[in-house]
């Protein structure tokens, strides 16, 4: 079992990679939110597999806990600020 | 091998087939807005089957502590079940209020 | 007229209608809420025991010392915030009965959805089969409670997300291809209704 959850994590970090790609190409900053929210969102899942890789669940449980809160504060709070700028437009124009 | 990894081991690998699915289509969608649906449902409901796997795989050797932890798994996947759509819907809102035109059959990819 | 005032009138409105039959006689006002606080006790008992028990599940501490901390603490907060919960304890009850079989259907139609948006990712000619575009509609649905629970089963569902909602009901919703926007206002609107007990309006 040890080595299903090893091997998984170790795919689950290949599919964040894939999310950064996302978010380092991505035209506008939006396109850059939504690749950090999905590497945010697979990092919960790898966090409490890296608990029971490391036998200590009891304590990685409250880290994935406290980060699955702090990324959707993250990603409102982003949102928020972004729909006040104006030159969200831009960035595809110059391309 | 007995019933209950088996089980842990399908939940496991269809949330990550889901999981692979959200990573794949947020980089063939030609637009933010399409991105928009892999980004929020396939990740939704493939750290959901994950960690549903996670929680029954916790009460293994059952004690007071294994069931704390299994049920605060279950306050994560509440948790991420509330708040996804809402942040795919806080990103949307931050896209129409900066006037980005949503894609439509025909254009060039963005 | 202040945006403070505009809020304040909505949810006089609003109590006006959650009362129904004798609001001529107990008109709540917005400063009144020490005669609301003792009306409402048991909203107040339910909030501290639901927190409580979040408590009891995230300190996995049993003793006396913890559990008077979550006592006092779990106190505070539900004095300060139980009536940003408007309604009322019968009804948080009903509602809970109500939900379960709604948040089943709901989990069924999630798991459709998401098998479909995969066959369109993983699909080779998959610019040709999207067409997206935004479909507005107009909802019969009233609470703000409802409004919220449909819009979110909305994004969570067959290739649709909401784009906005306005607070009479005006939906605009981004769907991904032709056939998932179709249905819309649909089943799922009568099933949320149904669930927040308004399916006669």
């Amino acid at each position: 079992m040890d080595n299903i959850f090893l091997y998984s994590s170790l795919y689950l970090a290949f599919l964040m990679v894939l999310s950064l790609v996302r978010a380092l190409i991505g035209p506008t900053v939006l396109d850059r939110m939504i690749g950090v929210n999905a590497i945010g969102s697979k990092t919960v899942v790898l966090l409490i597999m890296i608990g029971f890789l490391y036998h200590r669940m009891d304590m990685f449980v409250d880290i994935a806990l406290a980060y699955a809160m702090l990324n959707f504060i993250a990603v409102l709070a982003a949102s928020r600020y972004f729909q006040k700028r104006k030159g969200l437009y831009d960035e595809v124009l110059y391309r | 091998m007995d019933i209950i990894n088996i089980i842990v081991c399908v939940l496991l690998f269809s949330g990550l087939f889901f999981l692979t699915g959200g990573a794949v289509g947020i980089l063939r969608f030609p637009d933010f807005y399409s991105r928009l649906h892999p980004a929020g449902k396939l990740d939704t409901l493939g750290s959901l089957l994950a960690m549903t796997a996670f929680a029954l795989f916790n009460l293994h050797h059952f004690s007071l502590g294994a069931l704390l932890t299994s049920l605060k798994i279950l306050l994560i996947v509440v948790f991420i079940f509330l708040a996804s759509p809402t942040a795919t819907h806080g990103i949307v809102d931050a896209g129409v209020r900066a006037g980005l035109a949503p894609w439509t059959k025909g254009e060039k990819r963005r | 007229m202040s945006i403070d005032q505009k809020w304040g009138r909505l949810l006089d409105k609003q109590e006006e209608k959650e009362l129904g039959n004798d609001h001529n006689t107990s008109k709540v006002e917005n400063s009144d809420r020490g005669s609301w606080r003792r009306k409402n006790f048991g909203l107040y008992a339910v909030t501290f025991f639901i927190m409580l028990g979040v408590w009891a599940i995230l300190s996995g501490k049993f003793d006396p010392f913890h559990l008077s901390l979550g006592v006092i603490s779990c106190a505070i907060v539900s004095y300060l915030s139980a009536d940003l919960l408007r309604p009322s304890v019968r009804g948080l009850l009903i509602l809970l009965v109500r939900w379960v079989p709604y948040l089943l259907w709901l989990m069924k139609e999630i798991f459709k959805a998401n098998l479909h948006v995969t066959y369109l990712v993983f699909h080779p000619r998959m610019m040709d089969l999207i067409d997206p575009k935004i479909v507005k509609f107009r909802s019969k649905l009233e609470g703000d409670l409802a409004l919220v629970t449909f819009a979110n089963s909305i994004t969570l569902t067959p290739g649709t997300i909401t784009v906005n909602v306005s607070l009479d009901g005006d939906f605009k919703v981004h769907a991904i291809d032709k056939a998932s926007g179709e249905p819309l206002p649909g089943e799922m609107e009568a099933r949320v209704a149904k669930a927040f007990g308004e399916s006669d309006g």
